[in-house]
């Protein structure tokens, strides 16, 4: 499951267990309920942490729950919902007024990378875990707001190549050479420790969090039209 | 004109003729697409296309004798245009061809030849005697919106500015450090026996063909739009 931690001006929201932390209906409502709660929650200078115990950040939808439908048509149907379902969550994300990290410290594949990419930030290991969009693989086609997400926020179209056509499983230190992390690190407690000292640094400014929440929108304007995000404009004057 | 040979997986599709420079005409237009309908039509899972060429050239772009040979200036511009309505249709063939593509450019590529290569999803190139050119500003010519769509989609940051607008002659290692190229190796028989390493190696993902063909689509959403296809979703697993 996941759970939802406050220290200081920092929320980390984290998966629990030893699991692949595989995202069914259960587990994106629970996520969509926490970040409501962040939401609620944030003052000037929050920032949130996104984690995972174990060896995956998370690997993406439950096909089993899908396949446990009992036909064909019946896990397309479960598919098509999770897909559906787990919108609102990189919404949430796209929108919650505060600086946002994904600390990968284990495999983040297919849905678990496009949670992982929903952030602002990147962080993760040099020496365990990948990035990877299973789905060529696996013969699934890539849902709109995923496309949309990686158009806009991964510049380079050969690493967008890569990882939608080819399938391509990229470790730490060519996901940092190739500007899909932020950083990389040599372990998982080197990891964390980034990730709180970058939230730190970012929440230390203080920014207004509605008024960052709309220029990260402005960022990533086709992605947050097909999220049906709208945009505010605001003026705040501040002396 | 060009020939279509079948070796085990591989499509390998040759630029032959007389015609050292491999100039685009109705002729190779028609024939070239026409190998690729036959690709498509005979493809399974685990297909690949690997396009090779010999000589000095591997596309020097249309045929400017056949368009200049017209009758009278409207009929030049006539020709000129049936020639942009093919490249069309070349892109839109290689777009939606249902298995992963590699152009292996053994010598030099001008204008609709450089297209020609960028059509693929990866492109090898010789280091040495060989060089993508977009001659068309120096010609004076306009670059129209489904090519410049084309450019937009596989080519990211100044690389795109530089390859468009400087009327540059970049060569092998040139080409490599701008994204344009995969690799490059030192001989022609070097650079196709890579393309055809290449195919090899994406042909034993044994990738479901139109799930391939769906996520290209998606992949290069805005140049699908510009052509007037669509992508299809497609979600029956393959676990």
């Amino acid at each position: 499951m996941c759970t939802l931690e406050k220290r200081g001006n920092l929320f980390i929201l984290t998966f629990t267990g030893e699991n692949q932390h595989r995202f069914n209906p259960n587990l994106i409502g629970s996520l969509l309920s926490l970040l409501s709660q962040v939401k609620a929650e944030a003052t000037r200078g929050s920032a949130l942490i996104t984690q995972a115990q174990g060896k995956f950040f998370s690997n993406g939808f439950d096909l089993d729950w899908a396949q446990a439908a009992g036909s064909e048509q019946g896990a397309a149907e479960r598919l098509h919902h999770m897909v559906d379902l787990f919108k609102p969550v990189i919404a949430a994300l796209l929108s919650l007024p505060m600086p946002t990290i994904a600390a990968i410290t284990g495999h983040a594949a297919a849905g678990g990378f496009v949670l992982a990419l929903s952030h602002d930030y990147l962080i993760m290991r040099k020496d365990r875990g990948v990035l990877y969009m299973s789905e060529v693989d696996i013969a699934l086609t890539i849902p709109d707001y995923f496309n949309a997400l990686f158009r806009e926020k991964i510049g380079d179209a050969s690493v967008r190549r890569d990882f939608l056509l080819r399938g391509l499983k990229m470790k730490g230190d060519e996901a940092e050479k190739r500007g899909v992390v932020e950083a990389a690190y040599g372990g998982e407690a080197e990891v964390r420790e980034a990730s709180v000292r970058l939230a730190e640094n970012l929440g230390k400014r203080k920014w207004h969090g509605e008024v960052y929440a709309e220029i990260r929108k402005g960022l990533y304007p086709q992605l947050s039209a097909i999220l049906g995000l709208t945009h505010k404009a605001y003026t705040i004057a501040r002396l | 004109m060009c020939s279509l040979e079948k070796r085990g997986n591989l499509f390998i599709l040759i630029l032959t003729g007389q015609n050292g420079e491999h100039r685009l005409n109705p002729n190779l237009f028609s024939s070239i697409i026409s190998a690729l309908s036959r690709a498509k039509a005979e493809s399974t899972r685990g297909s690949a296309l690997v396009t090779v060429s010999h000589g000095k050239f591997f596309c020097n772009g249309f045929d400017l004798d056949w368009v200049n040979a017209a009758g009278s200036d409207e009929e030049t511009q006539q020709r000129f245009n049936l020639l942009l309505d093919y490249l069309k249709q070349l892109v839109l063939a290689f777009i939606s061809l249902p298995m992963p593509t590699i152009a292996a450019v053994n010598g030099h590529a001008a204008a609709g030849g450089v297209v020609l290569a960028l059509c693929h999803d990866y492109v090898l190139m010789r280091r040495y005697r060989s060089v993508l050119y977009m001659i068309d500003l120096d010609l004076g010519i306009k670059i129209p919106e489904p090519f410049m769509a084309l450019f937009r989609a596989k080519i990211s940051g100044s690389a795109r500015r530089d390859l468009l607008l400087r009327g540059l002659k970049i060569k092998g290692e040139e080409a490599l450090k701008m994204g344009l190229v995969e690799a490059v190796y030192d001989g022609e028989e070097e650079v196709t026996n890579a393309g055809i390493k290449m195919a090899d190696d994406l042909a034993k993902r044994t990738w479901h063909g139109e799930v391939y063909a769906e996520i290209r689509k998606g992949l290069y959403s805005e140049l699908c739009d510009i052509l007037g296809i669509a992508s299809i979703p497609i979600a029956t697993p393959k676990l």
